[in-house]
């Protein structure tokens, strides 16, 4: 049984990585007003961009860095409809995550052909930080990118609250007008919010792809980015909380992949449909409690 | 000598039609360099895009095939969007109508289709009522978000199926995911010999009139309409925004559902994981495409199903990834957004 509790808290932070990032990433856009539904879609391109970046240059880290870039690009892609123009969010997010997406299948296709074998990239190798101490061995033994994750956890909190253009993102998501009164340009700030979520969106996706996978399946995220939709308000718009949701969706998750291999006969598909329910039902018990930035959905514009 | 400049104002009538038109050209202009990156023709691929597929009666009946989903979604999505509700669950809806439809196609085998057939569309459209009502009243008592709540109910909706067909719905036999075969009776019948259509088609035609009638003709439709420009406003005037939204939310679920049971009864007869292609969310690109209007919201889902059906001919001729019809799509989608606030101004001599 301590195996099977030590193996689970390794799996529960490899599941909970991803959601890390991406979900970080969509706190930057949502603290400065911005509700991004295009995160499953860049999630879902920088899967594609890291992997075909890795792939064709022979280089991970230079993988990592073309699905930052695709991130970013994506988000400020979507700051020009949202934020310059002051378009509908919903539908603005939800026409990124499916304009992504297309484009990482078609270019996929176009790549790498339509090829009978999926192609495949050696992926980054776990670190070993306890060779020899059996449980912190199997506990300690993840990728460089996990660590990373937990590491910007407290880095993305001291940015929100102690700085001051983390100061300002908070303003310009709760009182744009204000910000803008105070002489800050809120455009910009929005679209720099949203450029540094694409990006963080991004490393999940590839995450995915170059560290966990070694490739790119059009399956990936497979609604990882919804759940990043969920977690964000199940943490309240806060990192640290952010953090606890991710590893309790991860635990989850693990839990329901060891179940399985065990035999014991449960719907594994309750399991998974658990963390959507918890959240409709913590977002219900909230109700008005929940501190929505309060500018989020209102686009500003400057008359 | 006189000058030009932009006001804010509402554009001219005669502008109105012209956006979408120009938002098409604009779309083909940028997709364009996707084109030339998969190393084919642009004037080429769109030729066989968009030209070919009217070209032959089969593919013209595919394209009405492709469409029939899109129009029913595209609708549901609309009646919700114009009340000022942002349902974004039309994808789980759809698979909610779907669900009852399996059940009732392969249960009933002694009812003849005249019973079958409307006992199916009913409850199929029930089944999307209920699928919706969970969000709407979250939304309506609670005031909790129903664009993430919707968003929730889709991703519940995929295990909800997969629960299903893995659990009692999968093949003893063969271990297929796949419910029961749908008898005879419970069928759509085929519109035109030697193709696909089905009923349903007819069945999202006749949404659209109705649809049409209510929002355009009827006081509820006043409502809806008040609601979805102004809340408060609407509230000013005496209109009890929250029943509005919770009708025009439950509306839109029955009619994604209709959506799922045209899927099931009309082409596959039995539920699978893959029976829907995010036609709920292509549903809001059309129901975007068509400016919320129930017609143009038809030709909007007709379009999306030509240039599905036209894509799978670029990627046979050109080799081209079938995938460029999605990108269109998307892309259509961000352009039209854009374009629609050109509504917003008019051009003055002064």
């Amino acid at each position: 049984m301590d195996d099977f509790l030590v193996s689970l808290i390794g799996a529960t932070l490899r599941v909970a990585t991803p959601l890390i990032f991406a979900t970080l990433g969509e706190l930057f856009c949502e603290r400065a007003g911005i509700l991004n539904l295009g995160i499953e879609g860049i999630m879902f391109l920088g899967a594609f961009a890291g992997f075909t970046t890795a792939s064709l240059t022979g280089s991970l880290w230079l993988g990592l860095i073309g699905a930052i870039i695709s991130g970013m690009l994506s988000g400020l892609l979507l700051s020009f409809f949202a934020v310059r123009l002051g378009v509908n969010q919903h539908v603005s997010g939800l026409g990124l995550t499916l304009l992504a997406t297309a484009l990482s299948l078609f270019l996929f296709r176009v790549i790498f052909k339509e090829n009978q074998n999926l192609p495949s990239v050696v992926p980054f190798q776990q670190l070993n930080l306890f060779p020899n101490n059996p449980i912190l061995h199997e506990i300690f033994s993840q990728y460089l990118l996990t660590y990373i994750a937990i590491a910007i956890i407290p880095v993305v909190w001291f940015i929100i609250f102690r700085t001051n253009y983390g100061l300002k993102i908070r303003s310009v998501g709760d009182n744009p007008e204000a910000t803008d009164a105070a002489g800050i340009n809120v455009y910009r700030l929005r679209t720099s919010a949203l450029v540094i979520g694409g990006g963080l969106m991004a490393i999940g996706g590839a995450f995915l792809s170059i560290a966990q996978l070694g490739k790119f399946t059009f399956g990936i995220i497979e609604g990882r980015g919804w759940v990043c939709i969920a977690l964000i308000i199940f943490g309240n718009w806060h990192p640290v909380k952010v953090l606890w949701g991710a590893l309790l969706f991860g635990g989850v998750q693990a839990l329901q992949s060891r179940l399985q291999i065990t035999g014991i006969k449960l719907p594994y598909e309750l399991f998974l449909a658990l963390p959507y329910i918890v959240t409709i039902i913590a977002l219900t018990l909230a109700g008005r409690n929940a501190s929505y930035p309060a500018a989020l959905l209102k686009p500003y514009k400057r008359e | 000598m006189s000058k030009l400049r932009i006001e804010r104002a509402a554009a001219p009538l005669w502008a109105k039609p012209l956006i979408p038109i120009v938002a098409v050209l604009v779309t083909f202009l940028v997709t364009s360099v996707l084109i030339i990156i998969a190393k084919a023709n642009p004037v080429s691929a769109y030729y066989h895009l968009l030209i070919e597929p009217l070209s032959t009666r089969f593919s013209v009946l595919e394209v009405l095939v492709k469409s029939t989903p899109l129009i029913l979604t595209g609708i549901a999505v609309t009646v919700a969007f114009a009340s000022g509700y942002f349902n974004i669950g039309a994808e789980g809806q759809l698979y909610a109508g779907a669900i009852a439809a399996a059940w009732i196609g392969s249960t009933f085998v002694n009812l003849p289709a005249i019973v079958v057939i409307p006992l199916m569309m009913l409850l199929g459209f029930l089944a999307g009522v209920i699928w919706a009502l969970i969000p709407a009243l979250l939304k309506i008592k609670l005031k909790v978000d129903e664009v993430v709540t919707t968003l929730l109910m889709n991703s519940i909706m995929v295990y909800v199926v997969s629960w299903l067909l893995n659990g009692v719905w999968r093949n003893p036999e063969t271990g297929a995911q796949q419910s029961p075969e749908f008898f005879e009776a419970a069928r759509y019948i085929k519109l035109a010999a030697k193709s696909r259509l089905h009923l349903g088609f007819i069945v999202a035609l006749v949404v659209v009139v109705i649809i049409y009638i209510l929002i355009k003709k009827t006081p509820l439709g006043l409502k809806m309409r008040a609601s979805g420009a102004s809340k408060a406003g609407a509230q000013f005037a005496g209109i009890n925004v929250n029943r509005t939204m919770l009708v025009a939310a439950l509306i839109s679920g029955g009619i994604a559902g209709l959506a799922g049971v045209g899927e099931i009864a009309g082409i596959h007869y039995h539920l699978i994981n893959e029976l829907s292609a995010g036609y709920g969310y292509t549903g809001i690109i059309a129901a975007t495409l068509g400016g919320l209007n129930p017609i143009g919201v038809l030709i909007a889902a007709l379009f999306i199903g030509l240039i599905g059906t036209g894509s799978l001919n670029v990627s046979m001729a050109l080799r081209v990834p079938v995938y460029l019809g999605d990108v269109v799509q998307s892309t259509l989608l961000l352009v039209t957004l854009a374009m629609l606030l050109l509504q917003n101004y008019r051009i003055k001599r002064i």
